[in-house]
Formats: structure tokens, C-alpha cells, sequence
């Protein structure tokens, strides 16, 4: 027990093997990556979701190549697509290391995979409820303000808490470009050095922080949430 | 307010077979303040209708006008204000769940660029106007269903629409309720004048409220005019529809006849059928029958029962007596034959 406490994964703070620094950087990678994510992936969603419906011949072409590109996105296995994205992660990071970097690739990857979600979340919106409010003269804008996002809001509470979710175990991963966090420290520390210890009390933390993530995407989705409940 | 000149409309083939013809060739006019009801099965061309009449499908061929626009010729932005003429109400309401009652019947207006100001007062007046006092903060999950149709209707008429569109208003509500919101609709027509298209498969709401009724069938229409003058005319399709034939009875020992009357300008009542038929040495009984009165005039189906005078349990009249009194009766407008149980 003295040993443990004495361990400078729980008593120190700031180094690269403190256990309450890497969690602040897993956190940090995983909101900085969500933030980029949902401001891509959601407006994605929609583009895939408006695109499928029309009839128009070159939007159908938009519509495959997005699709095309997403499911490509999504095929990728992440440890490959960090590597695979290192030199592009160069010019647009500036460095192919450290969180930074580790923010870039769990971006690409989340992207696709909240797209695709939202794309469900939007065509559960019954179809009579969007012709209702083109039928009053609604233009695109006003469609996609005014009925697409708030009828499919709960949902896409839903979905975000979902890829935030993922994101976080992904950022495990981003060890390999040196992205620390928690799954590196378990790795590192844990697995590598035979400290089961270690090993034990960071997967403990990441299961707190994703059961923390799951119950206030809950709560925020039970909130918005106003249709009947069946 | 309404007119249809050869509104066709083809759907292409699904995967290869003959193309789709939903709507063949509809000429109609609907006047303005009237309540006209479009009946007909299910397949017989009555969405794809509704569909052409707000711009969401293009006609294959012909002319929809509405309130003096050709809704058909519009594209963009003048298609989305000719659609703010035309105020819509669904079956199943289709009120968007995010929004609160209040907000739902507002959205119109909201569409059309109103000020918040502008809105509130017109969706407090819409509020009353449809009994919804009180309820104006909840969301659609907290409604009933005819409180659910009443904000579906105060959002149709939010934008001071011309023409309200009901597409099979009341086939999700109960028997009451349904009555409740058709006196509603008759009620808003006598109060705003507004003309009003009922598309519906059920002949009570026909027979309840319409002024006007077409019946729609394999895209063509195969009959339409007044209530009365369709119900009527015992030899068009509607009028067995809307006054059902009874059931042949059974166990009567007497020769019994199916009268259809109300086209008729000497035997409007079903006791001038009796007196009539009394007239032929016979005793008359109406055993059967559906008796309406529709813009005060009585249209019915009845069947008569007719024995010899005086005679206690005999079977039925003579041949000759029957052909008599049948060519009398055919002669007065009365369509009228023998039930062979």
C-alpha cells in the first residue's frame, strides 16, 4: 500500500508519467478532436443526408464521392491511419508528434464515422413532418434550421456522445505518435513495466471518465428529447 | 378558387413494366367558400393529387390553378410563396416534436418572415379560434389527438391561407372527436369564408360536411356535383356509398322491393312510397331502409314489404299488380325493383 502511494505515477504532477497529467491530456485530445469533429461531421451528415434525396443527376455524383471518401475514412484501421497520415499531419500540424498531431489523426478518423451517424439520425425524421413544412413554403436553409437539427437533435446528442466515446479509446492509440495520455501510460507504465498497479488504476480512470461521458450525453439527450416515450 | 384543367400525371415505370398514369386527365373547378370532398379507394390517384395541388409534383400534362396562380409553372422562391396560399392539415398532424404548440402553429409565419411580434398576436388568435386555450406550452407528446389536430389546423390556417387543404383529417381519430373537429372546419369556412378540400376515404365526413364531392377512381374522376345532386342519383356510384342499401331481410313471407328515391319530384318521402304503393292493392311496410336529409331534402333507400288487402300471413302480390306498381314508380323518378331473398 505504501509502495503505492509512493509511485510517482499517483504522487507526481506535470511529468510524463503522472496518472492526473495524462488524464488531463486524454481529455484534452479527446474534446479539442470532438470539437474539430462536430463541426465537420455534422454539416457531412447533412450533406449526405441531402444529397441521397435528390433527384438532380450531379448530386447523386456528390453523394457517391462523399460516400465513397466516408466509407474509405471508416475502413482504415487507426493505427494505420495515423501512420498513413503523417505527412499530411506535417503540413497541417506543423509536427507528426505529440497530442497535437495524435488531434489531427483522431479527427480524420471520428469525422466519417459521425457523419454516418447523423445521416441515420436525419432520415429517422418521419417524411410527411419535413413535406409538412416545405408544403408551408419553407426554403432549404429554413428546412434544415427549423426541422432537419432540432428533430434530430436528440439523436445527434446521441451520436456525439457515441464518437466522443470511441475518440477516447482511440486516443489510446495515439501513443504511437507520442500523443501520451492515459492508454500510453497503461501501456508504457503497465503493460511494458509489469506494474499492474498501474496498469489497474488507469483503465479504472478511463472507465469513469467514459461512464462520465455516457450520462451526460444521457442527460443532455433527455433533455432535448420531446416526443412521446413508447 | 380551384380549377384543374387535364391534370395528368405519368410516374415512370419502377423497374422496367408500363408506366404509372395516377391522375388521367382531371378537370375540376372548386368554388370559393365551398367545402369539397375528394373520395375514393386507396391507390385512386388522391395523394399524387394533393401532391400536384402544392407544387410538390410536377404534372405530367395540364393546368393547377389555385387562387388565380399556376401552381405548375413555378419554380424556387415564387413556388414557396404561391405554397403560403394554401394552408395544409395532415392525418397524422406531422407537427415537429422540438416544438411546443404555440411554436408549431406559428411556424408559417415564421417561414414567411413575420415579426416575433406579428406572430405572437396571430397564434394567441389562432389559439382561440380552435379551442386550445392552456395548452399553447405543451409539446405535441403532451397533446391528445384531437388537441394534436386542432394545432394541425391553426398551423394550416396560421398564414391566412385562401385555400385549406385537409388530407384525411379525422382517419386517425376517434368517432367524437372526429365529429368535434369537422364541426371545427365547418365552423372556420362560415367564420373565415375560407374554401376548403377534404381528401378522405370515409363517406360519414362526406355526408357530414362536404357541399361538393368527386369521387377519384383509377386517376380519373367518375363522379362529382353537389352533395345532393350526387346522392341522389341512384345510378351513380356515390349514392349507394353514401346511402348504403339495407340488408335483404329474411323471413318475411311478402314480396319485398328496393326503392331508391330522392331524384324525385312527386315521392319525396318514404310515406309517399307507401301511399303509393297502397294504391295497388297492396299492404305496405317499410322493413328496411337508410333515410338522409341532405340540404333539406329527403334521399333515400327503403324496402318495401307488399302483401294482398286483408290477407293475414299470404305470401306476396300478383305479378301483374308488382309490374304495375313498379312502372309507376319508375315513371316518378324512383328507381325501384324486387329483392329475391
Amino acid at each position: 500500500m505504501s509502495e503505492w502511494l509512493s509511485n510517482p505515477v499517483f504522487t507526481t504532477w506535470g511529468s510524463n508519467t503522472s496518472l492526473w497529467s495524462n488524464a488531463l491530456i486524454t481529455l484534452y485530445m479527446t474534446f479539442a478532436t470532438m470539437a474539430f469533429t462536430v463541426l465537420v461531421g455534422v454539416p457531412l451528415g447533412l450533406l449526405l443526408f441531402e444529397t441521397e434525396r435528390s433527384r438532380t443527376p450531379w448530386v447523386r455524383w456528390v453523394n457517391r464521392v462523399v460516400g465513397f471518401v466516408v466509407n474509405v475514412g471508416r475502413s482504415f484501421p487507426f493505427i494505420i491511419l495515423i501512420i498513413a497520415l503523417m505527412p499530411v499531419t506535417r503540413v497541417i500540424v506543423g509536427r507528426v508528434t505529440g497530442p497535437n498531431a495524435a488531434i489531427f489523426a483522431l479527427t480524420v478518423a471520428a469525422v466519417p464515422f459521425l457523419a454516418r451517424l447523423i445521416e441515420i439520425n436525419l432520415r429517422e425524421i418521419p417524411a410527411g413532418k419535413i413535406e409538412a413544412v416545405q408544403m408551408m413554403g419553407a426554403s432549404r436553409a429554413q428546412l434544415i434550421r427549423q426541422v432537419l437539427l432540432p428533430e434530430a437533435l436528440p439523436g445527434i446528442v446521441g451520436s456525439i456522445t457515441t464518437t466522443t466515446i470511441a475518440t477516447i479509446g482511440y486516443t489510446a492509440m495515439a501513443g504511437v505518435v507520442g500523443g501520451k495520455g492515459l492508454g500510453d501510460l497503461a501501456n508504457r507504465m503497465g503493460y511494458q513495466s509489469y506494474d499492474n498497479v498501474v496498469m489497474v488504476a488507469t483503465v479504472v480512470l478511463l472507465i469513469a471518465i467514459v461512464i462520465g461521458v455516457q450520462a451526460l450525453g444521457s442527460q443532455i439527450a433527455r433533455v432535448v428529447d420531446h416526443r412521446a416515450r413508447s | 378558387m380551384i380549377t384543374l384543367d387535364g391534370l395528368t400525371k405519368v410516374f415512370p415505370a419502377p423497374d422496367g413494366g408500363d408506366p404509372v398514369v395516377a391522375l388521367d386527365g382531371i378537370d375540376l373547378h372548386v368554388e370559393p367558400g365551398r367545402i369539397h370532398g375528394i373520395v375514393g379507394r386507396s391507390g385512386a390517384g388522391k395523394s399524387t393529387l394533393i401532391r400536384c395541388l402544392t407544387g410538390l409534383e410536377k404534372p405530367t400534362r395540364g393546368r393547377v390553378e389555385v387562387g388565380g396562380t399556376d401552381i405548375a409553372s413555378l419554380e424556387g422562391a415564387a413556388l414557396r410563396a404561391a405554397r403560403r396560399n394554401i394552408g395544409m392539415v395532415f392525418q397524422h398532424a406531422n407537427l415537429l416534436d422540438s416544438r411546443t404548440a404555440a411554436q408549431n402553429i406559428g411556424h408559417p409565419l415564421e417561414i414567411a418572415g413575420a415579426s416575433r411580434a406579428q406572430r405572437e398576436q396571430r397564434v394567441a388568435e389562432l389559439v382561440e379560434l380552435v379551442g386550445l386555450q392552456g395548452r399553447e406550452r405543451n409539446h405535441p407528446a403532451q397533446l391528445s389527438g384531437g388537441q394534436i389536430q386542432r394545432v394541425g389546423i391553426a398551423r394550416g390556417l396560421a398564414a391566412e391561407p385562401k385555400v385549406l387543404l385537409c388530407d384525411e383529417p379525422t382517419s386517425a381519430l376517434d368517432p367524437s372527436t372526429t365529429r368535434q373537429i369537422l364541426r371545427l372546419i365547418r365552423d372556420l369556412r362560415e367564420r373565415l369564408g375560407i374554401t376548403v378540400v377534404i381528401i378522405t376515404h370515409e363517406m360519414s365526413v362526406v355526408r357530414e360536411i362536404c357541399d361538393d364531392v368527386t369521387l377519384l377512381e383509377n386517376g380519373r374522376i367518375t363522379q362529382s356535383g353537389s352533395l345532393l345532386e350526387v346522392a341522389a342519383d341512384p345510378h351513380g356510384p356515390l349514392s349507394a356509398e353514401l346511402i348504403p342499401l339495407p340488408p335483404v331481410p329474411t323471413g318475411i313471407d311478402a314480396t319485398v322491393i328496393n326503392c331508391d328515391y330522392g331524384d324525385s319530384e312527386t315521392l319525396r318521402t318514404s310515406e309517399d312510397l307507401v301511399r303509393l304503393a297502397e294504391q295497388h292493392a297492396a299492404e305496405a311496410t317499410i322493413v328496411a331502409g337508410t333515410i338522409e336529409t341532405i340540404g333539406g331534402r329527403q334521399v333515400g333507400r327503403v324496402q318495401l314489404a307488399l302483401r294482398p288487402i286483408g290477407a293475414e300471413a299470404a305470401s306476396g302480390i300478383g305479378r301483374e299488380q308488382l309490374a304495375q306498381l313498379l312502372g309507376e314508380l319508375e315513371d316518378r323518378g324512383v328507381v325501384a325493383r324486387e329483392v329475391v331473398a
